[in-house]
Protein backbone atom coordinates (compact mmCIF):
# COMPACT_ATOMS: atom_id res chain seq x y z
CA UNK A 1 0.00 0.00 0.00
CA UNK A 2 1.26 3.45 -0.88
CA UNK A 3 -0.06 6.95 -0.60
CA UNK A 4 -0.66 9.27 -3.51
CA UNK A 5 -1.22 13.01 -3.53
CA UNK A 6 -3.81 14.11 -6.07
CA UNK A 7 -3.12 17.76 -6.89
CA UNK A 8 -6.06 19.61 -8.40
CA UNK A 9 -5.02 22.29 -10.87
CA UNK A 10 -7.60 24.88 -11.85
CA UNK A 11 -8.01 28.13 -13.78
CA UNK A 12 -9.01 30.84 -11.33
CA UNK A 13 -10.51 33.42 -13.72
CA UNK A 14 -12.86 30.75 -15.09
CA UNK A 15 -14.50 30.37 -11.69
CA UNK A 16 -15.74 33.97 -11.98
CA UNK A 17 -17.88 32.87 -14.91
CA UNK A 18 -19.65 30.32 -12.69
CA UNK A 19 -22.83 31.27 -10.85
CA UNK A 20 -23.71 30.21 -7.34
CA UNK A 21 -25.68 27.25 -8.61
CA UNK A 22 -22.83 25.93 -10.76
CA UNK A 23 -20.33 26.31 -7.93
CA UNK A 24 -22.76 24.46 -5.70
CA UNK A 25 -22.89 21.64 -8.21
CA UNK A 26 -19.08 21.28 -8.16
CA UNK A 27 -19.12 21.22 -4.37
CA UNK A 28 -21.79 18.53 -4.45
CA UNK A 29 -19.66 16.54 -6.88
CA UNK A 30 -16.74 16.70 -4.43
CA UNK A 31 -19.05 15.41 -1.71
CA UNK A 32 -20.12 12.48 -3.89
CA UNK A 33 -16.44 11.81 -4.64
CA UNK A 34 -15.71 11.75 -0.90
CA UNK A 35 -18.60 9.37 -0.30
CA UNK A 36 -17.52 7.02 -3.09
CA UNK A 37 -13.82 6.89 -2.19
CA UNK A 38 -14.03 7.57 1.56
CA UNK A 39 -12.30 4.29 2.39
CA UNK A 40 -9.19 5.35 0.46
CA UNK A 41 -9.12 9.03 1.51
CA UNK A 42 -6.41 10.02 3.99
CA UNK A 43 -6.62 13.78 3.63
CA UNK A 44 -8.08 16.60 1.61
CA UNK A 45 -7.77 20.34 1.28
CA UNK A 46 -9.51 23.15 -0.55
CA UNK A 47 -7.32 26.23 -0.98
CA UNK A 48 -8.27 29.91 -0.89
CA UNK A 49 -7.41 31.69 -4.17
CA UNK A 50 -3.76 32.51 -5.00
CA UNK A 51 -4.54 36.20 -4.25
CA UNK A 52 -4.39 35.20 -0.58
CA UNK A 53 -0.98 33.49 -0.91
CA UNK A 54 2.22 34.77 0.72
CA UNK A 55 5.65 33.52 -0.35
CA UNK A 56 8.65 33.19 1.95
CA UNK A 57 12.11 32.81 0.36
CA UNK A 58 15.72 32.97 1.44
CA UNK A 59 17.10 36.35 0.39
CA UNK A 60 20.43 34.93 -0.81
CA UNK A 61 19.46 32.21 -3.30
CA UNK A 62 20.40 28.55 -3.04
CA UNK A 63 22.55 27.48 -0.10
CA UNK A 64 24.05 24.09 0.70
CA UNK A 65 24.68 24.72 4.39
CA UNK A 66 21.73 26.74 5.63
CA UNK A 67 18.30 25.48 4.59
CA UNK A 68 15.88 27.89 6.25
CA UNK A 69 14.98 31.48 5.41
CA UNK A 70 15.07 32.51 9.08
CA UNK A 71 15.00 36.14 10.14
CA UNK A 72 16.26 37.51 6.82
CA UNK A 73 13.36 35.91 4.95
CA UNK A 74 12.09 37.67 1.87
CA UNK A 75 8.33 37.79 2.32
CA UNK A 76 6.28 38.70 -0.74
CA UNK A 77 2.63 38.82 -1.70
CA UNK A 78 1.43 36.14 -4.13
CA UNK A 79 2.07 32.49 -5.04
CA UNK A 80 5.54 30.93 -5.37
CA UNK A 81 5.04 30.44 -9.11
CA UNK A 82 2.98 32.67 -11.38
CA UNK A 83 1.23 30.20 -13.65
CA UNK A 84 -2.07 30.16 -15.49
CA UNK A 85 -3.20 26.91 -13.92
CA UNK A 86 -2.83 26.97 -10.16
CA UNK A 87 -3.16 24.53 -7.31
CA UNK A 88 -6.73 24.70 -6.05
CA UNK A 89 -6.87 21.74 -3.70
CA UNK A 90 -5.70 18.22 -3.08
CA UNK A 91 -6.65 14.78 -1.90
CA UNK A 92 -4.38 12.22 -0.24
CA UNK A 93 -5.42 8.66 -1.07
CA UNK A 94 -4.10 5.28 -0.05
CA UNK A 95 -3.91 2.80 -2.92
CA UNK A 96 -2.14 -0.50 -3.62
CA UNK A 97 -0.80 0.68 -6.98
CA UNK A 98 -0.85 3.45 -9.57
CA UNK A 99 -3.75 1.94 -11.53
CA UNK A 100 -5.98 2.14 -8.45
CA UNK A 101 -4.84 5.71 -7.73
CA UNK A 102 -5.52 6.73 -11.35
CA UNK A 103 -8.98 5.18 -11.20
CA UNK A 104 -9.73 7.39 -8.16
CA UNK A 105 -8.17 10.43 -9.87
CA UNK A 106 -10.52 9.98 -12.84
CA UNK A 107 -13.43 10.65 -10.47
CA UNK A 108 -12.08 13.95 -9.07
CA UNK A 109 -14.38 16.81 -10.15
CA UNK A 110 -12.57 19.77 -11.71
CA UNK A 111 -14.36 21.81 -14.39
CA UNK A 112 -11.46 23.96 -15.67
CA UNK A 113 -8.19 22.11 -15.18
CA UNK A 114 -7.06 18.63 -14.30
CA UNK A 115 -5.30 16.64 -11.67
CA UNK A 116 -1.76 15.39 -11.18
CA UNK A 117 -1.09 12.16 -9.31
CA UNK A 118 2.17 11.92 -7.37
CA UNK A 119 3.37 9.04 -5.23
CA UNK A 120 4.23 10.11 -1.67
CA UNK A 121 7.47 8.81 -0.24
CA UNK A 122 7.01 6.75 2.89
CA UNK A 123 7.77 8.78 6.01
CA UNK A 124 8.29 7.83 9.64
CA UNK A 125 10.22 5.00 11.20
CA UNK A 126 10.57 2.43 8.41
CA UNK B 1 27.71 -32.44 -29.79
CA UNK B 2 25.74 -29.22 -29.87
CA UNK B 3 27.59 -25.93 -29.83
CA UNK B 4 26.61 -24.40 -26.47
CA UNK B 5 27.06 -20.86 -27.79
CA UNK B 6 24.54 -21.54 -30.56
CA UNK B 7 22.12 -23.15 -28.12
CA UNK B 8 22.42 -20.19 -25.76
CA UNK B 9 21.94 -17.71 -28.60
CA UNK B 10 18.88 -19.62 -29.73
CA UNK B 11 17.49 -19.66 -26.19
CA UNK B 12 18.17 -15.94 -25.89
CA UNK B 13 16.13 -15.33 -29.00
CA UNK B 14 13.26 -17.64 -27.98
CA UNK B 15 13.14 -17.56 -24.19
CA UNK B 16 14.52 -14.21 -23.03
CA UNK B 17 11.15 -12.54 -22.43
CA UNK B 18 9.55 -15.49 -20.60
CA UNK B 19 12.60 -16.07 -18.41
CA UNK B 20 12.81 -12.39 -17.53
CA UNK B 21 9.07 -12.09 -16.82
CA UNK B 22 9.16 -15.10 -14.48
CA UNK B 23 12.20 -13.65 -12.72
CA UNK B 24 10.59 -10.23 -12.28
CA UNK B 25 7.88 -11.89 -10.22
CA UNK B 26 10.58 -13.07 -7.79
CA UNK B 27 12.85 -10.00 -7.70
CA UNK B 28 10.06 -7.40 -7.94
CA UNK B 29 12.81 -5.20 -9.41
CA UNK B 30 13.35 -4.83 -13.17
CA UNK B 31 17.09 -4.07 -13.04
CA UNK B 32 17.83 -6.91 -10.67
CA UNK B 33 15.78 -9.30 -12.80
CA UNK B 34 17.72 -8.32 -15.93
CA UNK B 35 21.00 -8.85 -14.08
CA UNK B 36 19.95 -12.30 -12.83
CA UNK B 37 18.77 -13.40 -16.29
CA UNK B 38 22.01 -12.23 -17.88
CA UNK B 39 23.93 -14.22 -15.28
CA UNK B 40 21.77 -17.27 -15.99
CA UNK B 41 22.62 -17.07 -19.71
CA UNK B 42 26.33 -16.73 -18.86
CA UNK B 43 26.03 -19.78 -16.62
CA UNK B 44 24.35 -21.70 -19.46
CA UNK B 45 27.35 -21.11 -21.74
CA UNK B 46 29.39 -23.26 -19.36
CA UNK B 47 26.74 -25.66 -18.10
CA UNK B 48 25.39 -26.57 -21.53
CA UNK B 49 28.83 -27.60 -22.84
CA UNK B 50 28.01 -31.32 -22.58
CA UNK B 51 24.25 -31.35 -22.88
CA UNK B 52 21.62 -28.78 -23.66
CA UNK B 53 18.63 -29.25 -21.32
CA UNK B 54 15.41 -30.53 -22.82
CA UNK B 55 13.59 -27.38 -21.73
CA UNK B 56 16.13 -24.54 -21.95
CA UNK B 57 13.60 -21.92 -20.82
CA UNK B 58 12.77 -23.79 -17.62
CA UNK B 59 16.49 -24.34 -16.93
CA UNK B 60 17.24 -20.64 -17.40
CA UNK B 61 14.26 -19.57 -15.27
CA UNK B 62 15.36 -21.80 -12.41
CA UNK B 63 18.93 -20.50 -12.66
CA UNK B 64 17.83 -16.86 -12.80
CA UNK B 65 15.42 -17.27 -9.88
CA UNK B 66 18.13 -18.95 -7.81
CA UNK B 67 20.41 -15.97 -8.51
CA UNK B 68 17.58 -13.66 -7.48
CA UNK B 69 17.17 -15.39 -4.13
CA UNK B 70 20.94 -15.07 -3.50
CA UNK B 71 20.75 -11.36 -4.27
CA UNK B 72 17.76 -11.00 -1.97
CA UNK B 73 19.69 -12.57 0.87
CA UNK B 74 22.61 -10.17 0.34
CA UNK B 75 20.37 -7.15 -0.05
CA UNK B 76 18.06 -7.96 2.85
CA UNK B 77 19.81 -5.58 5.20
CA UNK B 78 20.61 -2.91 2.62
CA UNK B 79 18.35 0.11 2.46
CA UNK B 80 16.34 0.11 -0.77
CA UNK B 81 16.28 3.34 -2.76
CA UNK B 82 13.05 2.43 -4.57
CA UNK B 83 9.97 0.51 -3.52
CA UNK B 84 9.49 -3.02 -4.82
CA UNK B 85 7.27 -3.59 -7.85
CA UNK B 86 3.61 -4.13 -7.06
CA UNK B 87 3.06 -7.83 -7.81
CA UNK B 88 -0.19 -9.60 -6.96
CA UNK B 89 -0.14 -12.60 -4.65
CA UNK B 90 -0.76 -15.79 -6.58
CA UNK B 91 -2.89 -18.58 -5.23
CA UNK B 92 -0.79 -21.77 -5.12
CA UNK B 93 -1.57 -24.34 -7.79
CA UNK B 94 -3.93 -26.02 -8.43
CA UNK B 95 -6.22 -23.38 -6.87
CA UNK B 96 -5.91 -21.02 -9.83
CA UNK B 97 -4.32 -20.80 -13.26
CA UNK B 98 -0.64 -19.83 -13.22
CA UNK B 99 -0.10 -16.08 -13.64
CA UNK B 100 0.69 -14.81 -17.14
CA UNK B 101 4.00 -13.15 -16.29
CA UNK B 102 4.92 -12.52 -19.91
CA UNK B 103 1.72 -10.60 -20.60
CA UNK B 104 2.01 -8.75 -17.27
CA UNK B 105 5.51 -7.60 -18.27
CA UNK B 106 4.22 -6.37 -21.63
CA UNK B 107 1.40 -4.35 -20.04
CA UNK B 108 3.84 -2.90 -17.49
CA UNK B 109 6.20 -1.78 -20.27
CA UNK B 110 3.30 -0.23 -22.24
CA UNK B 111 1.66 1.54 -19.29
CA UNK B 112 0.02 4.87 -20.23
CA UNK B 113 1.82 6.61 -17.34
CA UNK B 114 5.05 6.24 -19.40
CA UNK B 115 5.92 8.32 -22.47
CA UNK B 116 5.35 6.68 -25.86
CA UNK B 117 9.13 6.66 -26.45
CA UNK B 118 9.76 4.94 -23.13
CA UNK B 119 7.07 2.33 -23.77
CA UNK B 120 8.58 1.14 -27.02
CA UNK B 121 12.14 1.28 -25.67
CA UNK B 122 11.25 -0.76 -22.56
CA UNK B 123 9.32 -3.28 -24.64
CA UNK B 124 12.27 -3.83 -26.98
CA UNK B 125 14.64 -4.09 -24.05
CA UNK B 126 12.67 -6.26 -21.63
CA UNK B 127 10.59 -8.37 -24.02
CA UNK B 128 12.80 -8.18 -27.11
CA UNK B 129 16.12 -8.62 -25.31
CA UNK B 130 17.69 -5.87 -27.44
CA UNK B 131 20.67 -3.97 -26.06
CA UNK B 132 20.56 -0.26 -25.29
CA UNK B 133 22.82 0.63 -28.29
CA UNK B 134 20.57 -1.39 -30.62
CA UNK B 135 17.47 0.43 -29.40
CA UNK B 136 19.22 3.80 -29.53
CA UNK B 137 20.16 3.23 -33.19
CA UNK B 138 16.59 2.32 -34.10
CA UNK B 139 15.22 5.59 -32.76
CA UNK B 140 17.88 8.08 -33.82
CA UNK B 141 19.10 8.93 -30.34
CA UNK B 142 22.50 8.60 -28.68
CA UNK B 143 23.25 5.67 -26.38
CA UNK B 144 23.43 7.83 -23.23
CA UNK B 145 20.07 9.39 -24.12
CA UNK B 146 18.46 5.97 -24.58
CA UNK B 147 20.11 4.63 -21.40
CA UNK B 148 18.73 7.62 -19.46
CA UNK B 149 15.29 7.09 -20.98
CA UNK B 150 15.24 3.44 -19.88
CA UNK B 151 16.52 4.24 -16.39
CA UNK B 152 13.97 7.00 -15.90
CA UNK B 153 11.10 4.77 -17.03
CA UNK B 154 12.15 1.94 -14.71
CA UNK B 155 12.42 4.39 -11.81
CA UNK B 156 8.97 5.72 -12.49
CA UNK B 157 7.49 2.21 -12.62
CA UNK B 158 8.95 1.47 -9.18
CA UNK B 159 8.37 4.83 -7.47
CA UNK B 160 4.88 5.49 -8.81
CA UNK B 161 3.71 1.92 -8.27
CA UNK B 162 2.95 0.88 -11.87
CA UNK B 163 1.71 -2.66 -11.20
CA UNK B 164 3.17 -5.84 -12.74
CA UNK B 165 -0.22 -7.13 -13.82
CA UNK B 166 -2.54 -7.82 -16.74
CA UNK B 167 -5.29 -5.15 -16.42
CA UNK B 168 -8.73 -6.19 -15.26
CA UNK B 169 -11.39 -6.70 -17.92
CA UNK B 170 -12.99 -3.24 -17.48
CA UNK B 171 -9.68 -1.56 -18.25
CA UNK B 172 -8.34 -4.09 -20.72
CA UNK B 173 -9.73 -2.73 -24.03
CA UNK B 174 -8.19 0.72 -23.47
CA UNK B 175 -4.87 -0.70 -22.32
CA UNK B 176 -4.67 -3.24 -25.14
CA UNK B 177 -4.89 -0.39 -27.65
CA UNK B 178 -1.74 1.12 -26.15
CA UNK B 179 0.12 -2.20 -26.41
CA UNK B 180 -0.92 -2.61 -30.06
CA UNK B 181 0.38 0.89 -30.84
CA UNK B 182 3.80 -0.06 -29.45
CA UNK B 183 3.94 -3.24 -31.55
CA UNK B 184 2.88 -1.26 -34.65
CA UNK B 185 5.68 1.23 -34.02
CA UNK B 186 8.20 -1.62 -33.74
CA UNK B 187 6.90 -2.95 -37.07
CA UNK B 188 7.07 0.36 -38.96
CA UNK B 189 10.50 1.23 -37.53
CA UNK B 190 11.84 -2.19 -38.54
CA UNK B 191 10.21 -2.08 -41.98
CA UNK B 192 11.90 1.18 -42.98
CA UNK B 193 14.83 2.09 -40.76
CA UNK B 194 14.85 5.84 -40.04
CA UNK B 195 18.65 5.90 -40.15
CA UNK B 196 21.75 3.92 -41.05
CA UNK B 197 22.88 1.83 -43.97
CA UNK B 198 20.19 -0.84 -44.14
CA UNK B 199 16.58 -0.40 -45.21
CA UNK B 200 15.26 -3.11 -42.91
CA UNK B 201 16.00 -3.86 -39.27
CA UNK B 202 15.55 -7.64 -39.05
CA UNK B 203 15.74 -7.63 -35.26
CA UNK B 204 12.83 -5.19 -34.94
CA UNK B 205 10.69 -7.04 -37.49
CA UNK B 206 11.30 -10.34 -35.67
CA UNK B 207 10.26 -8.73 -32.38
CA UNK B 208 7.10 -7.25 -33.94
CA UNK B 209 6.32 -10.74 -35.17
CA UNK B 210 6.82 -12.33 -31.74
CA UNK B 211 4.79 -9.67 -29.93
CA UNK B 212 1.88 -9.81 -32.38
CA UNK B 213 1.81 -13.62 -32.11
CA UNK B 214 1.96 -13.43 -28.32
CA UNK B 215 -1.04 -11.09 -28.29
CA UNK B 216 -2.92 -13.30 -30.74
CA UNK B 217 -2.35 -16.35 -28.50
CA UNK B 218 -3.71 -14.44 -25.50
CA UNK B 219 -6.58 -12.54 -27.21
CA UNK B 220 -7.72 -14.89 -30.00
CA UNK B 221 -11.09 -13.15 -30.40
CA UNK B 222 -9.90 -9.54 -30.53
CA UNK B 223 -10.30 -8.08 -34.06
CA UNK B 224 -7.63 -5.38 -33.54
CA UNK B 225 -5.12 -8.04 -32.51
CA UNK B 226 -6.08 -10.06 -35.61
CA UNK B 227 -5.68 -6.93 -37.75
CA UNK B 228 -2.24 -6.14 -36.36
CA UNK B 229 -0.94 -9.70 -36.77
CA UNK B 230 -2.31 -9.69 -40.34
CA UNK B 231 -0.47 -6.43 -41.01
CA UNK B 232 2.77 -7.88 -39.60
CA UNK B 233 2.47 -11.05 -41.70
CA UNK B 234 1.48 -9.35 -44.96
CA UNK B 235 4.18 -6.71 -44.60
CA UNK B 236 6.85 -9.16 -43.54
CA UNK B 237 6.03 -11.71 -46.26
CA UNK B 238 7.85 -9.37 -48.67
CA UNK B 239 10.95 -8.86 -46.49
CA UNK B 240 13.32 -11.05 -48.54
CA UNK B 241 12.47 -9.26 -51.79
CA UNK B 242 12.60 -5.66 -50.58
CA UNK B 243 16.38 -5.45 -50.90
CA UNK B 244 18.78 -6.80 -53.52
CA UNK B 245 21.87 -8.85 -52.57
CA UNK B 246 23.84 -5.60 -52.08
CA UNK B 247 21.28 -4.15 -49.69
CA UNK B 248 19.80 -1.85 -52.35
CA UNK B 249 16.09 -1.01 -52.12
CA UNK B 250 13.80 -2.86 -54.53
CA UNK B 251 10.45 -1.14 -55.06
CA UNK B 252 7.15 -2.99 -54.91
CA UNK B 253 6.88 -2.75 -58.70
CA UNK B 254 10.20 -4.59 -59.18
CA UNK B 255 9.98 -7.22 -56.44
CA UNK B 256 10.08 -10.92 -57.36
CA UNK B 257 6.60 -11.92 -56.25
CA UNK B 258 7.36 -15.63 -56.54
CA UNK B 259 9.68 -15.20 -53.54
CA UNK B 260 7.04 -13.67 -51.29
CA UNK B 261 6.29 -15.94 -48.33
CA UNK B 262 3.12 -17.73 -49.42
CA UNK B 263 2.40 -19.25 -46.01
CA UNK B 264 2.59 -15.87 -44.28
CA UNK B 265 0.34 -14.34 -46.94
CA UNK B 266 -2.24 -17.12 -46.53
CA UNK B 267 -2.28 -16.68 -42.74
CA UNK B 268 -2.42 -12.91 -43.11
CA UNK B 269 -5.28 -13.05 -45.59
CA UNK B 270 -7.40 -15.21 -43.26
CA UNK B 271 -6.72 -12.82 -40.37
CA UNK B 272 -7.64 -9.76 -42.47
CA UNK B 273 -11.03 -11.23 -43.27
CA UNK B 274 -11.58 -11.93 -39.59
CA UNK B 275 -10.52 -8.39 -38.59
CA UNK B 276 -12.59 -6.71 -41.32
CA UNK B 277 -15.75 -8.44 -40.03
CA UNK B 278 -15.70 -6.32 -36.85
CA UNK B 279 -17.82 -3.17 -36.51
CA UNK B 280 -16.53 -0.54 -36.43
CA UNK B 281 -13.59 -1.67 -38.54
CA UNK B 282 -10.21 -1.08 -36.87
CA UNK B 283 -7.30 0.84 -38.32
CA UNK B 284 -4.89 -2.11 -38.41
CA UNK B 285 -7.50 -4.15 -40.32
CA UNK B 286 -7.68 -1.49 -43.05
CA UNK B 287 -3.88 -1.16 -43.25
CA UNK B 288 -3.63 -4.95 -43.47
CA UNK B 289 -6.32 -5.00 -46.16
CA UNK B 290 -4.18 -2.66 -48.28
CA UNK B 291 -1.21 -5.00 -47.83
CA UNK B 292 -3.48 -7.93 -48.75
CA UNK B 293 -4.51 -6.32 -52.05
CA UNK B 294 -0.83 -6.00 -52.97
CA UNK B 295 -0.14 -9.58 -51.85
CA UNK B 296 -2.98 -10.89 -54.00
CA UNK B 297 -1.91 -9.09 -57.18
CA UNK B 298 -0.13 -11.43 -59.63
CA UNK B 299 1.93 -8.47 -60.87
CA UNK B 300 2.35 -4.78 -60.09
CA UNK B 301 0.38 -3.75 -63.19
CA UNK B 302 -2.43 -6.13 -62.27
CA UNK B 303 -2.85 -4.49 -58.81
CA UNK B 304 -6.43 -3.53 -57.99
CA UNK B 305 -5.60 0.19 -57.56
CA UNK B 306 -9.22 1.42 -57.31
CA UNK B 307 -9.65 -0.98 -54.35
CA UNK B 308 -6.53 0.48 -52.72
CA UNK B 309 -7.77 4.05 -53.28
CA UNK B 310 -11.06 3.01 -51.64
CA UNK B 311 -9.23 1.62 -48.59
CA UNK B 312 -7.21 4.83 -48.27
CA UNK B 313 -10.52 6.72 -48.42
CA UNK B 314 -11.68 4.71 -45.37
CA UNK B 315 -8.44 5.55 -43.55
CA UNK B 316 -8.66 9.25 -44.48
CA UNK B 317 -12.25 9.45 -43.23
CA UNK B 318 -11.72 7.69 -39.91
CA UNK B 319 -8.04 8.39 -39.10
CA UNK B 320 -7.07 11.44 -41.17
CA UNK B 321 -3.36 12.18 -41.56
CA UNK B 322 -1.27 13.87 -44.26
CA UNK B 323 0.72 10.64 -44.74
CA UNK B 324 -2.52 8.78 -45.55
CA UNK B 325 -3.41 11.54 -48.05
CA UNK B 326 0.03 11.19 -49.64
CA UNK B 327 -0.30 7.41 -50.01
CA UNK B 328 -3.79 7.87 -51.39
CA UNK B 329 -2.46 10.31 -54.01
CA UNK B 330 0.16 7.76 -55.11
CA UNK B 331 -2.57 5.11 -55.46
CA UNK B 332 -4.70 7.57 -57.48
CA UNK B 333 -1.66 8.04 -59.74
CA UNK B 334 -1.81 4.33 -60.62
CA UNK B 335 -5.61 4.03 -60.71
CA UNK B 336 -6.33 7.13 -62.81
CA UNK B 337 -2.95 8.10 -64.28
CA UNK B 338 -0.06 10.38 -63.24
CA UNK B 339 -1.86 13.68 -63.89
CA UNK B 340 -4.68 12.67 -61.52
CA UNK B 341 -2.08 11.65 -58.93
CA UNK B 342 -0.30 14.98 -59.27
CA UNK B 343 -3.61 16.82 -58.81
CA UNK B 344 -4.22 14.87 -55.59
CA UNK B 345 -0.67 15.69 -54.43
CA UNK B 346 -1.14 19.41 -55.16
CA UNK B 347 -3.70 19.56 -52.37
CA UNK B 348 -0.92 18.53 -49.97
CA UNK B 349 1.79 21.07 -50.86
CA UNK B 350 2.14 23.54 -48.04
CA UNK B 351 0.95 20.95 -45.50
CA UNK B 352 3.28 21.83 -42.61
CA UNK B 353 3.33 18.29 -41.21
CA UNK B 354 4.82 17.03 -44.52
CA UNK B 355 7.58 19.67 -44.64
CA UNK B 356 10.88 17.77 -44.68
CA UNK B 357 9.10 14.48 -45.42
CA UNK B 358 11.14 12.94 -48.23
CA UNK B 359 8.37 10.65 -49.51
CA UNK B 360 6.32 13.65 -50.70
CA UNK B 361 9.12 14.83 -53.01
CA UNK B 362 9.85 11.23 -54.08
CA UNK B 363 6.19 10.60 -54.97
CA UNK B 364 5.99 13.88 -56.90
CA UNK B 365 9.20 13.10 -58.77
CA UNK B 366 7.96 9.68 -59.79
CA UNK B 367 4.56 11.01 -60.95
CA UNK B 368 6.24 13.83 -62.91
CA UNK B 369 8.58 11.33 -64.59
CA UNK B 370 5.63 9.18 -65.64
CA UNK B 371 3.78 12.29 -66.82
CA UNK B 372 6.71 13.09 -69.13
CA UNK B 373 7.95 16.17 -67.26
CA UNK B 374 11.67 15.29 -66.72
CA UNK B 375 12.95 18.71 -65.61
CA UNK B 376 10.47 18.98 -62.73
CA UNK B 377 10.95 15.29 -61.93
CA UNK B 378 14.70 15.83 -61.54
CA UNK B 379 14.24 18.70 -59.07
CA UNK B 380 11.76 16.70 -56.97
CA UNK B 381 13.95 13.56 -56.86
CA UNK B 382 17.00 15.60 -55.86
CA UNK B 383 15.01 17.04 -52.99
CA UNK B 384 13.84 13.56 -51.95
CA UNK B 385 17.40 12.15 -51.97
CA UNK B 386 18.53 14.98 -49.69
CA UNK B 387 15.78 14.10 -47.21
CA UNK B 388 16.09 10.28 -47.24
CA UNK B 389 16.80 8.61 -43.89
CA UNK B 390 18.80 5.50 -44.81
CA UNK B 391 21.41 4.76 -47.46
CA UNK B 392 19.25 2.20 -49.29
CA UNK B 393 16.54 4.78 -49.96
CA UNK B 394 19.11 7.40 -50.96
CA UNK B 395 20.76 5.04 -53.45
CA UNK B 396 17.45 4.15 -55.05
CA UNK B 397 16.56 7.83 -55.52
CA UNK B 398 19.96 8.46 -57.08
CA UNK B 399 19.34 5.57 -59.52
CA UNK B 400 15.90 7.03 -60.36
CA UNK B 401 17.53 10.40 -61.00
CA UNK B 402 19.94 8.84 -63.48
CA UNK B 403 17.00 7.16 -65.22
CA UNK B 404 15.16 10.42 -65.82
CA UNK B 405 15.61 11.45 -69.44
CA UNK B 406 16.73 15.01 -69.56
Amino acid sequence: MGQYLILIYTDEPSWATFGEQEIGAVMAAHQSFGAKHGAALRGRGWLHPTATATTVRRPDGPRRDDFTAGEDALVTDGPFLETKEVLGGYYVVEAPDLDTALAIARDVPEPFGGVEVRPLRPTGSE
Amino acid sequence: MTDPALAVADAHRREWASVLAATVRVTRDLDLAEECVQEAYAQALVAWRYAVPARPGAWLTTAARRRALDHHRHAAVAQRALPLLVVDEVAPEPAGPPPDDLLALLFTCCHPALTAEARVALTLRLLGGLSTPEIARAFLVSEPTMAARLTRAKKKIAAAGVPFRVPASDELPRRLGGVLAVVHLVLTTGHTAPTGAALVRDDLLDRAHDLARLLRSRFPDDPDVAGLLALVLLTDARRATRTDPDGGLVLLADQDRSRWDAAMIADGRALVLEALAARPVGRYAVLAAIAAVHADAPSFDATDWPEIVGLYDVLAARWPSPVVDLNRAVAVGFADGPEAGLAALDALTGEPRLAGYGYLAAARGELLRRAGRPEEARTALEEAAALAGNDAERDLLDRRLEAVEG
